[in-house]
C-alpha cells in the first residue's frame, strides 16, 4: 500500500491530502511517515495537540508534543505516561522522514498546539481544540495558511456565539455582590477553563480567596508555576462553612450536583461553558447562573477561520460537522466530515462523580 | 432594554421566591423611571399591545440567514424564538444600531400598525445582544414564562421601601405603567397615590391550619364554623365610578383580576360592597368538584358553551365593605348578618351565602366534618374540603394572623406506592435527590408491574430526605442524566405512604390518572414492596358513587379529642 502511494505520487509530483493524511479508528494517521495526532488509542508515535483527555491519551510508544501537554501528561497519567518523549516548542519544525511538522499556537489551553503537517508542497493543518479570542492563561491562536484546513466543530452551529467573556464575570462577580450570605460554585474543567476563569476573575479587580476543589489543585499550581498569576487561592477542604459564605468556590462540573456541595451556604451554581449559551442545556444541568465562556471557537470564530487559513479543502471533526460542512461549501471550498471518533469535550461524558468526596 | 433583558435571563433560572425577590428588587434600585415602570408592567401582565406571532418572526429569519443552517440549529435548540435570538445576523453593511430601550419598544409596540412591526422588530434585533433579543423575542410573542407572578413583582417593589406589598396592592388598581407614582410613594419622594378605582381590592385575610389536639384548647362557644369549599377564594368588588359607569371584579387571593376568565359571574355582582368568597361551578344547584372548575382555569378564550356547561358561582363568606361603608373592623357576626341581608336583596341565583354548620362541642363538629353530607351539606359534601373556624367577635384582618380563623382540613387520601425513580432538586437540594416518582401495582402482560401514579417533591424533613437520598444512591439500577431508576421489584424497594387531596383522569399519564395536591406523608421502610397499593384501589375513587368505604385509599383516621 505506502509504495504504491509513493509510486503514484512520484509519478504525479504532487500529493493528495489523503496520502497524507487519513482518519482511522485511531485517529488521524500519516501513514507515509507513520505517525498519529491524538490517536484514540496506543501507537507508535503520537503527536498530542493539547492536554485534554480525549486528545492526550496515555500508552503511546513515542510522543511529540509541547512541554506543557507533556507536563499536563505526566500530571495526570504519571511519569511512565509513554516509552519516549520529545519537546517541541511553537514554530519549530520537525522533519519525520518525508513529512514535517510545526506547532503553532491553538489558543485553546495552555501548551495547546494545532500541527501543520507537510510533504511535496502539501500542507495540512491539524488544528486539535482551538478559539480565535483572548485568554490570559495561553498563548493567542494563529491562522496558519494551508491547503486543507481540519476544525473542530463543537460548537459547530450559527446559534453558538459566545460574546464577551468579561461580560460573563461581571455577572458572576454582580451575584456575589448581591447574595453575600450564599456561595458561588463555579463549575469549570479542571484544565484550562478553571485557570482562565480564575485569571479573568483577577482580572475584573476580585481580590478576595477563591477556593479549590481537591480536582483542580495540581493542575492550577501548575499554572501558577508556570508564572500565571492567580491570586489567593485555597483548598475548599477544611474550610469552615461560615467562611464559605459569599466566596467563589471552583469545582469539576461533575462536583456541581455532589454530596460535595453541601459544605456550602445556601451555593448559587454557576457553570462557564459554551454549552450555557442554549438555555436547555443550561436548565437540564440545574444551572442557576450559566456563564457562557468557551474554550472552543464560536460559529463566527471557526468560519472567521476557515476563511484566514486560506483552504481550499476543509475537513470537520468532533461536534455539529454539518453545519460547518454546509457553510464551507456554500462559501466555495471543498469539505467534508472526518467521522473521527472518540472526541468530546473533557469531562462532560463523565457525568457525575458518584457521589464521591473530594 | 439590555438590563430589563439581563434580570429576565437571571429570573428565568433562579428557582428561589427569595431570590427573585431580591433580583427584581435590586433591577428596581438601579434602574431609572421610566424604564422601571415598563419591567414592572411586562412582569405584571399590565401590558397590552398586539402580540407578534412566531410567523412573523420566522419569516424575519429566514429572509437573513440560510435556510439548511437555520432548519440546523432550531433542530438544536427547539424554540423558535431562543433560535432566531442566537443566530441573529446582526445589521449588514450598516452603522451599528443603539440598543433600544424598553420604553421605546413598549411604547412602539402599542402604536405601531402591523405593517411597520416587521422592520422596526428588525431594528430592534439589529441593536441587540443575544440575550437582548431572547427577552425581546419573549416580549413580543407575549410568552415571558419566567415565574414570576405579579404578586411578587409588587412585593419586590414594597421591598424598595418600608411599605406592605398588601399596601400596593391596595393602591395598584388605579395606577397605571410607569408606576413612577408609585415608585416615588414606596421610596419615600411622594405621596401615596390615591385608590380611584371604584371596585378595588383589599388584601384578604387568611387562616392557620389547626389539628384536633389544638383545638382541644379553644372554646367551642366563641366560634361559628362554615364548610370550607374547594374552589377558588376571591374577593368579588363591584361599585359605581364617578361618571356613573358601573364597575364589578372578581380577585385571586393575591389580589390578580380574574373577571375576564368568570364574565357570567362578574355580570351578576349588581351591589356595591366588597364580598369575600368562594368561586364554584355549579350545576342544577350541585356545586362541581375542583377538577370540573378548572376546565375553566387558563383558558384564552371563554366560550358560550364553557359558560353554559360550567357556570360560576359566588358562595359569599364575609362582607368587607357595603356601599361606602367599611365593615372590616366589625365584629364577624355582625359582617355575617350584614352579608345575609345583602345577598338576599340582591335576589341572584349565582350568588348565596356559605352556611353555617351547627355545633356546640368540638366533638360534634368533628364528626360534622367527618360527614358533611348528613351535616348539612348534603349533594354539595364532594366540594367540601373541611371546615372553617371563625372568631365570633374577630374583625377582618389582612394577612394571616394566630387565632381569630382556623382552617380544619379533611384528611387527606393516603395510598401505600412504591419509589420508582428519583430526581435531583434544584437549589439548595440540588446535591439531594428529592422528586420522587411513585407507583401503584397493576395487572400487566407479564403479570403484576408497577405502573407511575404520581410525583411528589416535599412532606418530608429533612432527616427524611437525607434518608431517603441514601437508599437511591445505594439502590440506583438505571441513570437518565438527573434521574435515577430505583429498585422497585416484589421484595426490594421503598414504599411511600402518599397523601393527597383528590384524583382526576388524565390522558396524559400511562395510569391513567392525576393527584391532586400529592405529598410523601410517610416512609414505610417497614414494608415490602409487594403489600403497597393496587391501581383498582385508586381507580375505585374516580367513581363517587362506590361504595368506598372500607376500601383503600382511604382517608386517614386521626383522633377525635
Amino acid at each position: 500500500m505506502l509504495s504504491r502511494i509513493d509510486t503514484k505520487t512520484t509519478y504525479l509530483g504532487s500529493m493528495r491530502p489523503q496520502d497524507l493524511l487519513v482518519p482511522t479508528a485511531a485517529g488521524l494517521c500519516c501513514p507515509i511517515a507513520g505517525f498519529h495526532i491524538d490517536p484514540v488509542r496506543g501507537v507508535d508515535r503520537a503527536l498530542i495537540t493539547h492536554g485534554h483527555s480525549d486528545h492526550a491519551r496515555p500508552g503511546h510508544r513515542a510522543v511529540l508534543a509541547t512541554r506543557e501537554t507533556l507536563d499536563f501528561m505526566r500530571l495526570r497519567y504519571g511519569e511512565d505516561f509513554a516509552g519516549a518523549t520529545q519537546e517541541v516548542r511553537y514554530g519549530e519544525t520537525v522533519r519525520l522522514g518525508r513529512v514535517s511538522v510545526t506547532f503553532r499556537p491553538a489558543g485553546h489551553v495552555l501548551g495547546s498546539a494545532q500541527i501543520a503537517v507537510a510533504a511535496n508542497g502539501l500542507r495540512i493543518v491539524a488544528s486539535g481544540d482551538y478559539k480565535d479570542v483572548a485568554d490570559p492563561t495561553c498563548a493567542p491562536f494563529e491562522p496558519v495558511p494551508c491547503d486543507v484546513f481540519i476544525t473542530e466543530a463543537t460548537f459547530g452551529l450559527p446559534v453558538f456565539r459566545h460574546g464577551r467573556p468579561q461580560d460573563e464575570i461581571a455577572k458572576l462577580l454582580q451575584s456575589v455582590r448581591l447574595f453575600p450570605e450564599r456561595a458561588h460554585l463555579l463549575g469549570a474543567y479542571s484544565l484550562g477553563k478553571a485557570q482562565r476563569v480564575l485569571a479573568m476573575i483577577r482580572a475584573a479587580g476580585y481580590d478576595r480567596p477563591i477556593y479549590l476543589h481537591g480536582a483542580m489543585e495540581t493542575l492550577t499550581r501548575y499554572y501558577v508555576a508556570r508564572g500565571i498569576d492567580l491570586g489567593d487561592l485555597r483548598p475548599v477542604r477544611g474550610a469552615p462553612k461560615a467562611e464559605l459564605a459569599g466566596a467563589i468556590a471552583l469545582c469539576p462540573p461533575s462536583a456541581l450536583k455532589d454530596v460535595w456541595t453541601r459544605r456550602f451556604p445556601d451555593p448559587v451554581t454557576a457553570f462557564a461553558s459554551g454549552w450555557m449559551r442554549v438555555r436547555a442545556r443550561a436548565r437540564q444541568r440545574g444551572v442557576e447562573l450559566p456563564l457562557v465562556i468557551s474554550d472552543h471557537a464560536d460559529w463566527d470564530g471557526l468560519t472567521a477561520t476557515v476563511a484566514a487559513t486560506g483552504a481550499g479543502e476543509v475537513w470537520v471533526t468532533h461536534g455539529a460537522e454539518e453545519a460547518l460542512v454546509h457553510w464551507s461549501v456554500a462559501n466555495g471550498r471543498a469539505a467534508r466530515p472526518l467521522g473521527l471518533v472518540g472526541y468530546g469535550e473533557e469531562d462532560d461524558a463523565q457525568g457525575e462523580a458518584g457521589g464521591a468526596e473530594a | 432594554m439590555n438590563r430589563f433583558a439581563a434580570l429576565l435571563d437571571r429570573l428565568a433560572y433562579e428557582p428561589s421566591r427569595n431570590a427573585k425577590l431580591r433580583l427584581m428588587t435590586a433591577y428596581f434600585a438601579a434602574t431609572p423611571d421610566p424604564e422601571r415602570g415598563y419591567a414592572l408592567a411586562a412582569l405584571t401582565g399590565a401590558l397590552s399591545f398586539q402580540h407578534a406571532k412566531p410567523g412573523l418572526i420566522r419569516t424575519l429569519v429566514m429572509e437573513r440567514t440560510d435556510p439548511v443552517l437555520f432548519a440546523l440549529s432550531y433542530d438544536y435548540v427547539g424554540d423558535l424564538s431562543e433560535t432566531v435570538a442566537l443566530m441573529w445576523p446582526g445589521p449588514r453593511d450598516a452603522a451599528p444600531q443603539p440598543a433600544p430601550r424598553l420604553s421605546e419598544v413598549v411604547g412602539a409596540l402599542a402604536s405601531l400598525g402591523k405593517a411597520e412591526l416587521p422592520r422596526r422588530l428588525a431594528q430592534w434585533l439589529d441593536g441587540l445582544d443575544e440575550t437582548g433579543r431572547w427577552a425581546l423575542l419573549k416580549l413580543v410573542t407575549g410568552a415571558l414564562r419566567i415565574g414570576v407572578s405579579a404578586r411578587l413583582a409588587k412585593t419586590a417593589v414594597a421591598a424598595l421601601g418600608a411599605t406592605e406589598p398588601d399596601e400596593v396592592e391596595l393602591v395598584w388598581p388605579g395606577l397605571a405603567p410607569p408606576y413612577e407614582d408609585l415608585f416615588a410613594w414606596v421610596e419615600g419622594r411622594g405621596e401615596r397615590p390615591a385608590s380611584r378605582d371604584a371596585a378595588p381590592f383589599r388584601p384578604v385575610m387568611l387562616a392557620h391550619a389547626v389539628e384536633a389536639e389544638e383545638l382541644a384548647r379553644l372554646d367551642p362557644s366563641a366560634f361559628l364554623a362554615e364548610w370550607k369549599w374547594d374552589g377558588i377564594r376571591v374577593q368579588a368588588v363591584a361599585g359605581t365610578r364617578a361618571d356613573g359607569r358601573r364597575v364589578a371584579r372578581l380577585y385571586s387571593r393575591t389580589g390578580e383580576d380574574i373577571s375576564g376568565s368568570f364574565p357570567d359571574l362578574a355580570d351578576a355582582l349588581r351591589f356595591d360592597g366588597a364580598i369575600d368568597g368562594e368561586l364554584l361551578v355549579v350545576r342544577a344547584g350541585r356545586v362541581q368538584s375542583f377538577n370540573v372548575l378548572q376546565q375553566r382555569l387558563n383558558r384564552k378564550s371563554v366560550t358560550a358553551k364553557l359558560l353554559a356547561e360550567h357556570p360560576a358561582h359566588l358562595r359569599a363568606y364575609d362582607l368587607l365593605v357595603e356601599g361606602t361603608e367599611d365593615l372590616r373592623a366589625r365584629p364577624f357576626t355582625a359582617r355575617r348578618a350584614r352579608l345575609e341581608a345583602l345577598v338576599a336583596r340582591l335576589a341572584e341565583p349565582r350568588v348565596d351565602v356559605s352556611r353555617l354548620v351547627p355545633f356546640a362541642t368540638w366533638e360534634e363538629l368533628a364528626a360534622a366534618r367527618a360527614d358533611p353530607e348528613a351535616a348539612g351539606a348534603g349533594v354539595d359534601a364532594e366540594a367540601v374540603e373541611g371546615v372553617m373556624l371563625k372568631g365570633r367577635e374577630t374583625p377582618y384582618l389582612p394577612g394571616r394572623p394566630k387565632g381569630p380563623w382556623w382552617k380544619w382540613k379533611r384528611d387527606p387520601f393516603v395510598v401505600d406506592a412504591v419509589l420508582m425513580y428519583a430526581q435531583r432538586g434544584s437549589g439548595k437540594r440540588s446535591s439531594f435527590y428529592s422528586d420522587y416518582t411513585f407507583g401503584v401495582w397493576t395487572e400487566g402482560p407479564n403479570g403484576d408491574e408497577l405502573v407511575p401514579v404520581g410525583k411528589a417533591y416535599f412532606g418530608f424533613t429533612d432527616a427524611e430526605l437525607a434518608e431517603i437520598d441514601r437508599f437511591v444512591r445505594r439502590n440506583t439500577v438505571n441513570r437518565f442524566g438527573p434521574v435515577r431508576e430505583v429498585v422497585h421489584e416484589a421484595e426490594k424497594g421503598l414504599v411511600l405512604e402518599v397523601a393527597f387531596e383528590g384524583l382526576q383522569r388524565s390522558t396524559r399519564h400511562k395510569s391513567g390518572i392525576a393527584m391532586r395536591f400529592p405529598r410523601i406523608s410517610r416512609l414505610r421502610w417497614d414494608k415490602p414492596p409487594a403489600q403497597a397499593d393496587r391501581l383498582e384501589a385508586l381507580e375505585r375513587l374516580l367513581r363517587p358513587d362506590t361504595e368506598s368505604v372500607s376500601v383503600r385509599p382511604r382517608r386517614r383516621d386521626r383522633a377525635v379529642p
